[in-house]
């Protein structure tokens, strides 16, 4: 499977704009004939919205036309599937959420998935809970892959959330993302880039599945999204990776042999799934605790 | 027998910082917010002498190209000569626009007006008069006035409210000042500069430490570890003397105003930036 992640810088609230720039994108990828193009979190609006959100938050249906709109306004000869985090309304409810769309497909528009992100960041920088409501389901779906799940941002920082996306079955976890960098000291990456990758590398690694993270850059009223876009293998290894703050595309071959290798080099998952259900057992064997105690 | 003990010192986070990446960050922080959000190529700063505003000036020249950006030196007429020559050095090195506007005469002509004004109130004329003065200049030279306050200023109040802190956008003020030395040092600031007792220099023989109390260097470790939460009585067990705490602490405490925008009152449930909530670059 070939996939191409896309470190993007949206300008802020302009629509139409970003939409431009995700068709000269994809022009320039649709020669490679991926297979997944991935963007970041709130990709075709920018992240801080505040309460705008209201004014710039669609539908789903609405943002798959208009992704689909622009993969096939790129000259692309075959479909292709596409991710990208978007504020999205529905009914009057608003959702930090990431669409997983089939483009360019002669039966017309297939939504394949959303997910609607379920940890939303309310402190610091962050205030997304006062705009947004939180979804409530972590769900796996079927790609020409495998079985896949999206995590957007912070989902990702709570170790149960690919966790589970893993015991339901994934083997792939995308997660697009908009991370206001910060910590300069160190080695000459952001702290806050290290810690993700810190993160995403044990999720890749302990479940045996492809982790695949998506960035967007550019300065925000002073706060820089920190990019850092990459992909890790099922064995939790860095397979590529960008800097953090310039436009670009990451691409990587996903490749299905690579999570049954890792999988049955280190069966984690397995293990965790056959002692999943004692972890939630309340009964303590008894144990012991004074001499006295013994018949 | 004895074995060996690895004991754990109490947590003290570092100040250091990256150079490059900080440099690289605060170039782009530049570009994006002038260049991108604004659509304004030039940058116009006031050039002290000081080593807050020759930083801010080298991030500029980087960012923008020495040929967009705009140094005013605004001289009162007891400032410092080697201020100014200090301001000119800078400007020299790095080949951006300079130009000089004595704001004595300004200053002056409204002192008289306030013949009561101690050197308080005057070096806020001052202040205010430089900002009057800038920010006409950025229209004459559709040219973005870029802030010069660092973090410790910012945190213990040091400076002019509606004055120091009115550009629209600052690279330094997250950066504490003893990491002000350390970028400005990395990106070749005269040593000149980097090196000299900082100065507001509105009186003659002031230095910001004779006016604060305290040297930057305890100051930015005690404001770091209140900012990241820790009290008094931790900050002292880390060494820390408890009356230089307190009055970190108490600088910070009586100036939160400084650092907002002035306070509404609120009576509708459309109050600006209450309710009503958009972020600056929308």
């Amino acid at each position: 499977m070939n996939v191409a992640l896309v470190q993007f810088k949206p300008r802020k609230g302009d629509v139409q704009a970003n939409l431009a720039s995700m068709r000269s994108i994809f022009k320039q990828l649709a020669p490679g004939e991926p297979d997944l193009i991935v963007f970041p979190e709130a990709a075709l609006t920018g992240y801080f919205l505040e309460g705008a959100v209201y004014e710039l938050a669609v539908e789903a249906p609405v943002m798959a036309q208009r992704i689909d709109e622009q993969w096939r306004a790129s000259g692309a000869t075959r479909p292709c599937d596409v991710v990208v985090g978007f504020y999205e309304n529905v009914e009057g409810t608003f959702h930090n959420s990431a669409i997983y769309v089939r483009c360019g497909d002669e039966s017309g528009v297939h939504v394949v998935h959303v997910h609607r992100k379920m940890f939303l960041p309310t402190y610091g920088v962050f205030d997304e809970e006062r705009f947004l409501t939180r979804g409530r389901q972590l769900s796996v779906f079927e790609t020409a892959f495998g079985i896949a799940s999206i995590l957007i941002c912070e989902d990702a920082w709570h170790a149960i959330m690919p966790t589970v996306a893993a015991l339901k079955g994934a083997r792939l976890i995308i997660v697009p993302s908009a991370s206001p960098g910060r910590g300069l000291c160190g080695t000459g990456e952001l702290e806050s880039n290290t810690r993700w990758k810190s993160l995403l590398s044990s999720a890749a690694a302990e479940h045996g599945i492809y982790v695949l993270y998506a960035g967007l850059v550019g300065f925000e009223g002073g706060k820089g999204m920190s990019g850092g876009t990459c992909a890790f293998s099922p064995r939790g290894d860095l397979i590529a990776s960008a800097g953090p703050l310039d436009e670009c595309i990451v691409k990587v071959q996903l490749d299905r042999a690579e999570v049954d290798i890792a999988r049955a080099t280190i069966p984690l998952l397995g293990d965790l799934s056959a002692v999943l259900p004692d972890l939630w057992l309340d009964e303590e064997i008894p144990v012991t605790r004074r001499l006295e105690e013994r018949g | 027998m004895t074995l060996p003990v690895v004991e754990a010192p109490l947590a003290e986070p570092s100040l250091e910082i990256n150079p490059e990446l900080t440099t690289r960050w605060l170039e782009a922080f530049l570009r994006d917010e002038m260049l991108l959000r604004r659509g304004i190529g030039r940058a116009i700063l006031g050039l002290s002498g000081g080593i807050d505003s020759a930083l801010v000036a080298y991030l500029c020249a980087r960012a923008l190209g020495p040929e967009n950006v705009y140094a005013i030196r605004m001289p009162y007429r007891t400032s410092s000569p080697s201020s100014l020559s200090d301001a000119q050095r800078i400007a020299d090195a790095l080949g951006i626009n300079v130009e000089t506007i004595d704001i004595s005469d300004a200053v002056d002509g409204y002192l008289k007006h306030a013949p009561d004004a101690d050197p308080r109130r005057k070096g806020n004329v001052m202040a205010r008069m430089r900002m009057l003065v800038l920010f006409d200049q950025s229209a004459r030279r559709n040219a973005l006035p870029v802030g010069t306050g660092n973090k410790t200023e910012r945190l213990m109040g040091y400076f002019t409210w509606h004055a120091d802190d009115t550009p629209p956008v600052n690279p330094i003020g997250d950066l504490y000042k003893t990491q002000v030395w350390a970028l400005a040092r990395h990106l070749g600031v005269p040593k000149e500069v980097v090196d000299k007792p900082p100065s507001a220099d509105l009186e003659a023989n002031q230095t910001d430490e004779s006016d604060l109390g305290i040297t930057y260097a305890q100051a930015d470790r005690i404001l770091n570890l209140i900012l990241l939460g820790y009290n008094d009585d931790a900050i002292v067990a880390r060494g820390y003397a408890a009356p230089e705490v307190r009055l970190v602490r108490r600088r910070i405490d009586t100036t939160h105003w400084k650092r907002h925008l002035p306070t509404t009152a609120l009576v509708s449930s459309t109050a600006i930036n209450e309710f009503y909530l958009r972020p600056v670059d929308f």
